[in-house]
């Protein structure tokens, strides 16, 4: 901050200081009793007198000790505008130095695993690593994938054997190291009210259930046209491209008509956030493997 | 329905209608405040409504039990007192009464708007523009209707009740302006003009001084009144009073930095609040002290008189909140409790245990002298909601003290890979017990201020069996 504002803090922080202590000190010096008394300074007001009784010794010390205290703590700590304190303190400081420490004592625990494959993570005597990995989905994946990574309305089940992306090690990697970016496009201008219902009665007939057979006829053409670019001919969708198989009894926006109607007429947006900026690689590493064990068991 | 009597020279109109509102809007309050805690151990109780959910209903519970029944508790009371401290007459009875019908509009749009989703996002300021604009018009009536009062007084020295009060109603406006500028967009809808770090600063520069003016300073003017007349004996120092006045107007200002510990606040802010925190231990328990050595030559009285009891637990209740506040202040125990339940017990030992007591026993000692009774219909249904608001506020404290400190431990546990060992979900499912003893808490006070309710019907009804007082006591 400008010298000006340095100097104003200063000097209001410490007039409030040295303005209590003044007081303290100033109302000691003028009593007239140093013992408790019985009388009264002279005024009433609806009955009520005020005894003329000193500060208690133990208040005025206790105060005292607090001023003391607050004034060694300002000349160590940064407080007093532009002052440094004595002991050069940062909150940035002590956040590198924690930082560090951790770095020091934790790199080799985790160096020790890094340097295995997903699949090596695997063996029995490896299970330290995968607990470790578990522990870092508990508290940076289940908020979403939930704690026991069975997913939610939105977010995959990271446990069944169904992949959006691939379930392979290094797709696995990937997509925690990269994030991915779903995106069903929103089809409800081009296809109109009616066409996108046709569609998903058809989407509907991939995966065995029943609807409406002249609809179904229709949404097949329209489907042919518009999904099979990303869902596949047969519906079986594309990995590559995170669009998912629409044949099987899994659904990440659910698989009723009126959320398949509201996915083809709105689209639908999935983010899974990149880790690479805020997890190290060797952690990345366990939590990869971690999340391949719930499926390959 | 009332047994009201004019005072040949008080105007005790407006004190009735404000202490009858602080005994319904504490019901209303308090019933809020069980319902949202009854939703932290049954979350199905939200019913799916989004105007019932947590969110929405939290800031009318603390608004209600901080403006509404806090607020007219203040109200009633200072009117009350600054008329018998002062000799005189308010100073003007139409803005009094504006201030009354004001003050209800302001906290009936509370309750419309806040379930509504309206708000500003501000803690304890949570209001939108017109609102608090009507508020700050309010204030400044109760201002000039207080400070014309105490300018009218035909006593030599202002009471040291009165400095309490009207340092509590000044700061309030300032606070309440400065913290509640905002560019309006839509009629319920506005930003602050403050930016970042510089908003949440201002904001808990108003949030720690509403705690110190509005419900310290203003109860402690609240405190130097009833304490005395209620034990009938004079206050133990005038020069204590002197002190700690000053000191804790002056320190509490630089407080509210410590709700912003560890955050992106500039280091030297949080130094100095930290500072300023624990220099303040001292000036509270000054008005502590003065309450309760005020009693020495009473203390017998405690055994026959509940309402005393009331003022004197809650001096204690004060004692120990403002002790445990600036130990909070402290960083590194502030490390540990800072957004853990230990802070909801820490404000609710101020709340219920501070605040609600000492409300509860003044407005038992006005309501019958407003009335023209002797004393309330029922001593003994006082002594009941003494132990009911008692047991129920060390509920909810130490269950709030347990939760807290179970947080901040299980927050903190790192295994020996570095790697956090809770999630926080598990802190969560270990905090259920203490959310229900604390449902249980709120509960014991409810059920107090439906007694309170019941007794005060009892007095103030037309056909009311209380001991009428004599006309010369009904003047005095």
């Amino acid at each position: 901050m400008s010298a000006f504002w340095s100097a104003w803090v200063t000097i209001i922080t410490l007039a409030v200081i040295f303005g209590c202590t003044w007081l303290l000190l100033q109302t000691r010096k003028s009593e007239p009793y140093k013992e408790e008394t019985e009388k009264t300074v002279g005024h009433e007001f609806d009955g009520i007198a005020e005894y003329d009784n000193p500060l208690p010794k133990w208040w005025f010390q206790m105060f005292m000790a607090t001023i003391v205290f607050g004034l060694v703590y300002l000349a160590l700590y940064p407080g007093l505008g532009n002052w440094k304190g004595l002991l050069g303190w940062t909150s940035t400081n002590q956040w590198e130095e924690e930082m560090a420490h951790a770095d020091e004592v934790y790199k080799p625990v985790f160096a020790k695993y890094a340097v295995l494959s997903v699949e090596d993570l695997q063996k029995p005597e490896n299970v330290a690593g995968l607990k470790m990995g578990q522990r870092m989905f508990a508290n940076n994946c289940s908020v979403c994938h939930g704690t026991a990574a069975t997913g939610a309305h939105g977010f995959p089940n990271l446990t069944d054997n169904d992949w959006l992306y691939g379930g392979a090690p290094a797709t696995i990697k990937q997509t925690l190291l990269h994030g991915r970016q779903g995106a069903m496009p929103a089809w409800g201008a081009v296809l109109g009210e009616e066409g996108v219902r046709d569609v998903a009665s058809y989407v509907q007939t991939l995966s065995g259930q029943e609807s409406d057979p002249e609809s179904t006829a229709r949404g097949k053409t329209q489907f042919q046209a518009l999904c099979t670019a990303c869902h596949g001919v047969d519906g079986k969708g594309m990995q590559a491209l995170g669009a998912p198989n629409l044949t099987d009894t899994t659904w990440l926006y659910g698989g009723t008509f009126e959320q398949i109607t509201h996915t083809i007429r709105s689209g639908r947006n999935g983010v899974m956030p990149a880790q690479k900026n805020l997890l190290s690689e060797d952690k990345i590493q366990l939590i990869a493997a971690y999340v391949y064990s719930l499926s390959n068991k | 329905m009332s047994t009201a009597i004019e005072h040949p020279t008080y105007n005790y109109k407006v004190v009735r209608q404000f202490a009858i509102m602080t005994v319904i809007w504490g019901i209303v309050g308090m019933t809020v405040g069980v319902f949202i805690a009854a939703q932290l151990v049954w979350p199905a109780l939200n019913f799916d409504t989004a105007w019932l959910s947590f969110g929405r209903i939290r800031p009318l519970h603390t608004n209600a039990v901080i403006f509404a029944f806090g607020g007219s508790a203040l109200f009633a009371t200072s009117y009350y007192v600054v008329q018998r401290t002062c000799q005189t007459r308010l100073f003007s009875d139409g803005l009094a009464a504006f201030t009354f019908w004001g003050w209800q509009t302001v906290i009936l749009l509370a309750a419309i708007t806040l379930p509504m989703g309206l708000t500003s996002s501000k803690e304890y300021a949570e209001l939108e523009w017109p609102i608090d604009i009507l508020l700050a018009v309010v204030w400044i009536c109760y201002a000039i209707v207080f400070l014309g009062t105490v300018k009218n007084r035909k006593t030599s020295h202002i009471y040291v009740g009165n400095w309490f009060y009207m340092a509590f109603i000044i700061t309030v406006a300032v606070l309440h302006i400065v913290n509640s500028a905002v560019i309006p967009v839509t009629m319920w809808k506005s930003y602050s003009v403050y930016p970042g770090a510089v908003d949440a600063m201002v904001q808990w520069w108003y949030g720690h001084n509403a705690v110190g003016f509005f419900l310290t300073a203003g109860f402690l003017g609240m405190m130097y009144y009833f304490v005395p007349k209620q034990a009938e004996r004079p206050i133990y120092s005038y020069r204590l009073s002197i002190v700690h006045f000053w000191a804790l107007i002056a320190t509490y200002m630089w407080a509210g930095g410590h709700h912003l510990h560890y955050s992106a606040l500039p280091d030297w802010t949080q130094s100095v609040a930290m500072v300023m925190s624990l220099i303040l231990l001292a000036p509270s328990w000054g008005g502590m002290i003065n309450g309760m050595m005020t009693l020495s030559g009473a203390w017998h009285k405690l055994r026959t008189d509940p309402i005393l009891r009331f003022l004197v637990v809650s001096l204690s209740f004060y004692g120990m909140s403002t002790f445990e506040g600036p130990m909070m202040a402290i960083k590194t125990v502030n490390a540990l409790s800072h957004n853990t339940d230990w802070t909801v017990g820490h404000v609710h030992a101020g709340a219920l245990g501070w605040v609600a007591m000492i409300t509860i026993g003044a407005t038992y000692h006005m309501i019958p002298k407003l009335f023209g009774k002797t004393q309330m219909w029922s001593v003994a249904l006082i002594n009941t909601h003494f132990w009911l608001a008692t047991v129920g506020t060390v509920l909810y404290i130490c269950a709030m003290w347990v939760n807290g400190i179970l947080q901040g431990l299980m927050w903190r546990a790192v295994n020996e890979d570095g790697t956090l060992t809770y999630s926080f979900v598990e802190a969560l499912e270990a905090s259920h017990p203490g959310y229900f003893v604390r449902w249980l808490g709120g509960l014991f006070l409810l059920t107090g201020m439906f007694l309170m309710a019941f007794n005060t019907w009892q007095t103030v009804r037309k056909d009311s069996k209380a001991p009428v007082a004599d006309a010369a006591a009904q003047v005095a």
